[in-house]
């Protein structure tokens, strides 16, 4: 494994090896103190071309647990607005010494050009609609830490698939482990080719489930129109205390963030007993954690 | 390859045994000691020491495990190695931890154990019980407490196996062939 770009195509022992490193580096984060030398003298740049908080304190955050040296760099106030290009911004930063770059970007595919180009391992943050392969592996992990096993389980997505590239890595990652995926949402946000069962009906697709993964209505996507509005999208997809109850009251609830309560997710649903959101935002460190040891630990010229 | 048995089933069980007295011996009693038996073969080491402590004793120190995975000085030069976790839950501030493990070679595995276990606290002090120690040492480290010294050459393979992960207890040395010749 040389880069982490997506969890599609991703062979099953390899992502349960990830798995499994993940849930033993999340010990660390329970002791007093919280930092390994494993990675020291190693430096990690955070490159981050759209807004983030989650995603890029947490990769920070796994990076100085295993005692490596992490900078961030955001476009805005950089050289990008005096017109540099990515290429030229990503080998300048190698030319400083850089050993892994950790990118998210608008633009899907970006992350995957960017590994061709470096020689040093490259992370995908999340690109556009393609993928978000760390969020997608501390879902696996924190359904796993919930529901003791992956295999078997029954997950619905629920919300804008179209535009998600969490609903892909999960997808991809929660197959590959051998759950039964559903799709639920809106019909002209559901995609078809990706050939899965999908529903618009959120009854019909969460009753019974395991894990009930919540998107984010993403309003910054929506300005085509693409749901009459945010009240009946809540109407028909919103994850209340009440329906959960009814149709799913064994099912962990997760929601990659951020949220916005009171439309695709309730604040008692969050707040509640069965959401697992917390748990997801405590294993994203030791997932990330894992993959930076994974690229960064241990030569690959043997 | 040539094999030679060095410890069988009963010359362990008798090495284990005055190990746990001479524990015991040093540190006037058992009440302050903590066992951490380093991954994988320190672990069951240090439960049966434990269990002959407590035989001697009549008190139950607590066995802690540690991975020194990530604190390896040469993990660069091997290929990718996953980690497990350790399990330190007992407060090792102030308390005597004896660390655990099968072979005592170049001693940089206790090295390593040393500065994990400065992660989790500040013990009164650190000892080190070994099955074997085999020489080589690259580190002046040295053990406390040894279950059997034993001579050997670079070339040669120490196979610590036991019950609990290998389905018997030995400890057997292995020349290579080409050494004989």
């Amino acid at each position: 494994m040389r880069d982490f770009i997506k969890l599609e195509g991703m062979d099953s022992s390899d992502l349960k090896a990830l798995i499994s490193l993940a849930e033993s580096l999340s010990e660390i984060l329970s002791r007093p103190i919280k930092k390994v030398p494993t990675l020291r003298g190693r430096a990690i740049a955070n490159v981050f071309f759209e807004a983030s908080t989650r995603t890029r304190n947490s990769f920070e955050l796994a990076g100085k647990y295993m005692s490596a040296d992490v900078i961030n760099f955001q476009a805005s106030g950089s050289s990008v607005e005096k017109g540099e290009t990515l290429w030229d911004t990503a080998r300048n930063l190698t030319a400083m010494g850089i050993d892994a770059v950790v990118i998210r970007h608008q633009v899907s595919g970006i992350p995957g050009l960017l590994a061709d180009l470096l020689d040093v391992p490259v992370i995908n943050a999340g690109d556009g609609m393609h993928e978000h392969p760390t969020q997608g592996l501390l879902d696996l992990v924190a359904a796993k830490a919930r529901k003791g096993r992956l295999e078997g389980l029954k997950v619905a997505i629920v919300g804008d698939v179209l535009h998600s590239r969490v609903a892909r890595s999960d997808l991809w990652g929660f197959q590959t482990m051998g759950a039964e995926v559903t799709l639920v949402g809106p019909p002209n946000l559901l995609p078809a080719e990706l050939g899965v069962a999908m529903t618009s009906n959120l009854e019909e697709g969460i009753k019974g489930c395991d894990v009930i993964q919540v998107l984010r209505l993403q309003h910054e996507r929506q300005k085509g129109g693409s749901i009459p509005s945010v009240r009946e999208y809540r109407a028909l997809f919103g994850i209340t205390g009440p329906r959960l109850a009814q149709w799913a009251p064994d099912a962990c609830v997760m929601h990659p963030g951020p949220q916005n309560r009171g439309v695709e997710i309730d604040s008692d649903v969050l707040d509640g007993p069965q959401s697992a959101v917390l748990d997801q935002v405590r294993y994203g460190v030791a997932v990330r954690m894992a993959v930076l040891y994974r690229l960064l630990g241990g030569t690959h010229d043997i | 390859m040539a094999k030679a048995e060095i410890l069988d089933h009963d010359g362990m069980r008798r090495a284990l045994m005055r190990i746990a007295h001479e524990i015991v011996e040093r540190n006037h009693g058992a009440s302050d000691i903590v066992l951490v038996g380093i991954r994988s073969r320190g672990v069951p080491l240090a439960h049966r020491i434990q269990q002959n402590i407590e035989a001697i004793e009549h008190v139950l120190v607590p066995v802690q495990i540690l991975d020194i995975g990530l604190y390896r000085d040469d993990w660069f030069q091997r290929p990718f190695n996953p980690v497990e976790s350790s399990k330190i839950t007992t407060a090792i501030n102030k308390r005597v931890v004896v660390l655990v493990d099968d072979v005592l070679f170049t001693g940089r595995t206790i090295r390593a154990a040393m500065d994990a276990l400065s992660d989790y606290g500040r013990p009164q002090a650190i000892q080190l019980a070994v099955l074997v120690d085999r020489g080589h040492r690259e580190l002046p480290i040295r053990a406390d407490f040894v279950g059997k010294n034993l001579p050997t050459a670079r070339s040669e393979k120490v196979a610590v196996r036991l019950e609990e992960s290998d389905g018997e207890d030995q400890v057997v040395l292995i020349k290579p062939e080409n050494d004989d010749a």
